[in-house]
C-alpha cells in the first residue's frame, strides 16, 4: 500500500513538472524566440514543490497529515515534482556556455528560494492547523 | 508522452523510495541516501543528455528523453526532500550538518554532471572511426560529434 501511495503520487508529479515546466519557459523565451537564457522553468517548478512539502511536514507536526498523505504527496508527488538532475544540468550548461553568473546564481537562488518556501509553507500550516 | 513521462516518474519515485526505506536518516543524521540520490540521477543525466545530444548522426527514440531524462531521473532525484532535509537541520540547530549536508549536495551533484558528461564525451569521442571501442553506453556515434541543440 505504501509503494502504491509513492507510485502514484510520483506518476502524477513527473508529468505536472513536465507541464509547469514547459508553461513556464515558453513565456521567457528571448525576444528572438530563442531558448530563454535562465532555466525559469525547473526553478519554478523545485520552488512549487518546496512549498508543497514544507506545508505537508507543517501539517504534519501540527497532527493534520496522515503517514498515507505524506506518502502520497511527499515522497510521491514532490519528490518526482522536483528534480535535482535537471538542476545539475541546467546549470552545466549555462557554466558551459560561458555564463558563469549565471549558473552560479542558479543554484545559489534555488538553493534559498527553496529553502524559504520550505519555512513559508511549514509556518502557513502550522499556522492554520496547529 | 505524458505517459512516457508518468511510467518513467512512477520508477524512479519508487526507486527513490526503496533506497530511502534501505538506508533511513535519523533525525538530526546527515541525509546520505538523499544525497547519494540527487547525485547519482545528476551523473546519469550527463550521460543521457550527451548521448541524445551529441551521439552524432543516429537519432535516439523520440521516447528516450521523456521517459529516462523527464520521467526515470527526475522522479528519481528530488529537491523538495533536499531543501525540507536541509531545513530541519537548520531548525534542529545542527547548524554545521545542515551547511555540509547543502553545500556537499550541490558540489557532488554539480560535479557528478560534469564528470559524466566529460566522460560521456571522450567515450564517444573514442569511439569514432579511430581505433577501439570506448566503454560509453548509448548510441553509435558517427565520425566527430555533431552538437546538436538540445
Amino acid at each position: 500500500m505504501n509503494w502504491l501511495l509513492v507510485v502514484a503520487g510520483a506518476a502524477v508529479g513527473a508529468p505536472l513538472r513536465y507541464l509547469l515546466d514547459r508553461a513556464v519557459q515558453t513565456r521567457t523565451v528571448g525576444p528572438d524566440g530563442s531558448d530563454a537564457l535562465f532555466p525559469w522553468g525547473t526553478f519554478v517548478v523545485n520552488a512549487t514543490a518546496c512549498l508543497v512539502l514544507g506545508s505537508l511536514a507543517g501539517a504534519a507536526l501540527a497532527g493534520a497529515a496522515s503517514s498515507r498523505l505524506q506518502l502520497l504527496l511527499g515522497a510521491g508527488l514532490c519528490g518526482a515534482l522536483s528534480t535535482y538532475s535537471t538542476f545539475s544540468y541546467e546549470t552545466l550548461r549555462l557554466a558551459e556556455r560561458g555564463r558563469g553568473f549565471l549558473a552560479a546564481a542558479n543554484v545559489v537562488m534555488s538553493v534559498l528560494v527553496g529553502l524559504g518556501a520550505v519555512h513559508l509553507g511549514s509556518q502557513v500550516a502550522r499556522q492554520l492547523l496547529g | 508522452m505524458l505517459a512516457a513521462v508518468a511510467a518513467g516518474g512512477a520508477a524512479g519515485g519508487a526507486a527513490r523510495y526503496g533506497i530511502s526505506l534501505l538506508w533511513p536518516a535519523g533525525p538530526g543524521a546527515f541525509p546520505w541516501a538523499t544525497l547519494w540520490i540527487n547525485a547519482s540521477g545528476s551523473a546519469l543525466i550527463g550521460v543521457l543528455m550527451v548521448c541524445i545530444g551529441e551521439g552524432g548522426r543516429t537519432t535516439p527514440h523520440p521516447l528516450l528523453r521523456p521517459f529516462v531524462g523527464v520521467g526515470v531521473l527526475g522522479g528519481f532525484t528530488t529537491f523538495s526532500t533536499y531543501a525540507v532535509d536541509f531545513s530541519r537541520l537548520l531548525d534542529a540547530g545542527e547548524t554545521g550538518t545542515a551547511l555540509a549536508y547543502g553545500g556537499l549536495t550541490v558540489v557532488a551533484a554539480l560535479g557528478a554532471v560534469w564528470a559524466a558528461a566529460s566522460a560521456t564525451r571522450l567515450a564517444l569521442r573514442g569511439r569514432g572511426p579511430g581505433p577501439g571501442p570506448g566503454p560509453g553506453p548509448g548510441p553509435r556515434p558517427g565520425p566527430g560529434s555533431g552538437r546538436a541543440p538540445r
